[in-house]
């Protein structure tokens, strides 16, 4: 039997910031199809390594391996293009553009184009939206809604609608319950389990137990820059992991 | 009906074209029927394009977040640049083209200034604005060089076309370029990166934009339409002026912001930024058709500004809330 490539492999990850050490060598083995939960208090490293995994900051110590291909993320283009597409808290769209600009920021369908330019093809953003949405089983009233009157559950529906559409492999989610309302949050909740289901490798990163054990088969928990417990949901428990952090 | 008002009453320029057509009305009454006169359009429509770029070029830096004090000095480093040229020889064109350059390189100092130090654009190109007046005034001797408008192809700029003779050939440049500008800003995809990068930064730093560079684009293509704004008016008026140009800037962030624009980015539309310069164009023509004192010109547009964005935020309000059916 051969071995199962982990999609992503970090070994030994280092990152300073201005003195600070914010990850003190962080090893951690991703397996595809895994829905794995990453817990940690605030300060203890989730959002640096997020951060660095999503292409937008770059270790200073330390390699990354995509599907078991050492792998240098130089920017955001960079882990999109590998698969990985992270969902922020706050910043994963643009309030004041539409729901179908959104979808398509930095991957505009074109109808043609000189180097890299050209002109949109607003028909395919708006279809694509629409059954994107639909896809991710959200129900919205028109593609050019604009984003800001969206509810957050609905947003981050959208999110997860676009990284589907774009057949992202690894779906980071930075903290995807907060500020949400009960039923919103069940409704993420909802989305991160429909993740599972179509095969994509999922990261989601809370810090409310609670949620992790509701949509998670591993947890994983950090403080102070380490990764201090990574087991399976069966094997652990919410006090244990509230013991260790 | 309904949704299409609430699409309307959404839309940024909204307040300022309401209250253009009030103030022709107005005025248009108050000067006894002389305000709307062929020979009074002519007039105005002959200024209009020189502060029409300018605001053109505002509004969409302004649209990506940022600002440009410095399009007033550049309005006029540019023909000086041209004249300059040309009295040592050069030919109109090589000389256009080299003020154009300068432009562009103004504009990509004001950004890379900005970006690099991360400073408020405010401030590094307040500074650009002394700068590059000082350079005009340097560069002129002190002595305004004469054109040789024989050598000029003036039927390619000022000279009246279009029916009637109602417009310069400026007029033409100008809806054209913003025809231009206004498609590429909804049409394309660096459009769609100018309103992310202006909208909201982090969100389009996220999805990988090149926010850096798309900013430097926009604070270049704002320099060059300046530069060109002011090459209309020089050519007009048939002599580089080291002075013209100046308050132009502050005239133009208000022509942006009365066609509602907003300050922090993201929001606004061209054609918003040209209804607000035709607005204070009307307003200026305007008081001196019906006899106002003239001196009333700068509380006019101070208070049509406040007002407009004001009346904007107020009918956006009332557009969002305005209940539609949805259908499902």
């Amino acid at each position: 039997m051969t071995p199962v490539i982990p999609i992503i492999s970090v070994r030994n990850l280092h990152k300073w910031y201005s003195g600070v050490h914010a990850l003190k060598g962080v090893t951690l083995d991703v397996m595809p199809g895994q829905a794995l939960g990453l817990v940690g208090d605030n300060g203890a490293g989730k959002s640096t390594l997020i951060n660095i995994l999503s292409g937008l900051h770059q270790q200073d110590e330390g390699e990354i391996l995509v599907e078991g291909q050492q792998t240098d993320l130089r920017n955001p283009k960079d882990a999109m293009r590998l698969g990985i597409e992270t969902i922020y808290q706050y910043n994963s769209m643009v309030p004041i553009m539409s729901i179908s600009r959104n979808m398509f920021i930095g991957r505009e369908p074109l109808k043609w184009a000189i180097g890299g330019f050209g002109i949109l093809d607003e028909r395919k953003m708006r279809d694509d939206s629409v059954a994107a949405i639909a896809n991710v089983d959200l129900h919205l009233r028109s593609p050019d809604a604009l984003v800001g009157e969206l509810s957050g559950g609905q947003r981050h529906g959208v999110a997860i609608a676009r990284a589907m559409h774009f057949k992202s492999k690894v779906m980071i989610l930075d903290e995807p319950t907060n500020h949400l309302s009960v039923k919103e949050t069940a409704k993420v909740i909802g989305f991160v389990q429909g993740l599972k289901a179509q095969g994509v490798t999922s990261i989601f990163i809370s810090h409310n137990m609670q949620h992790v054990f509701a949509c998670c088969d591993r947890v994983v928990a950090m403080a102070l820059g380490k990764v201090v417990l990574d087991k399976p949901v069966s094997e652990t428990s919410i006090d244990e992991v509230h013991t260790v952090l | 009906m309904r949704r299409l008002l609430k699409l309307a009453l959404q839309k940024p320029e909204m307040a300022a074209t309401l209250l253009l057509v009030l103030l022709v009305i107005f005025f248009q009454i108050r000067s006894n029927m002389i305000f709307l006169t062929y020979d009074n359009l002519r007039g105005m429509l002959g200024f209009l394009p020189e502060v029409g770029l300018v605001a053109v070029g505002v509004t969409l830096l302004m649209i990506c977040g940022e600002f440009d004090l410095s399009v007033g000095s550049v309005f006029a480093l540019m023909p000086m640049t041209m004249a300059v040229m040309m009295t040592m020889g050069w030919g109109f064109w090589p000389a256009t083209g080299l003020g154009l350059l300068v432009c562009a390189f103004v504009g990509f100092l004001n950004g890379w200034i900005t970006i690099k130090f991360a400073i408020p654009s405010f401030i590094a190109t307040l500074g650009m604005l002394f700068m590059a007046r000082s350079m005009t005034v340097v560069i002129s001797g002190g002595f305004p060089p004469r054109l040789n408008m024989d050598n000029i192809p003036e039927h390619l700029f000022v000279s009246y076309v279009g029916p009637g003779d109602l417009f310069r050939a400026s007029f033409v440049w100008f809806v054209v370029i913003s025809i231009l500008i206004s498609l590429l800003l909804s049409k394309t995809n660096f459009g769609n990166w100018f309103r992310a990068t202006g909208g909201y930064l982090p969100a389009a730093e996220a999805l990988g934009i090149p926010a850096n560079k798309v900013k430097i684009a926009c604070f270049m293509i704002c320099s060059v339409l300046s530069g060109l704004a002011g090459l209309m008016q020089v050519l007009r008026l048939g002599s580089p002026l080291p002075s013209i140009g100046e308050g132009l800037e502050l005239q133009a962030v208000a022509a942006a912001v009365i066609g509602g624009t907003a300050l922090a980015g993201g929001i606004g539309s061209i054609i918003g930024g040209i209804i607000g310069a035709v607005l204070i164009r009307v307003i200026d023509n305007g008081m001196v058709m019906s006899q106002v004192d003239s001196n009333w010109f700068k509380f006019a547009v101070g208070a049509l500004t406040i007002l407009a964005v004001v009346g904007n935020s107020w009918l956006r309000k009332r557009g969002r809330a305005m209940k539609v059916e949805t259908e499902r």
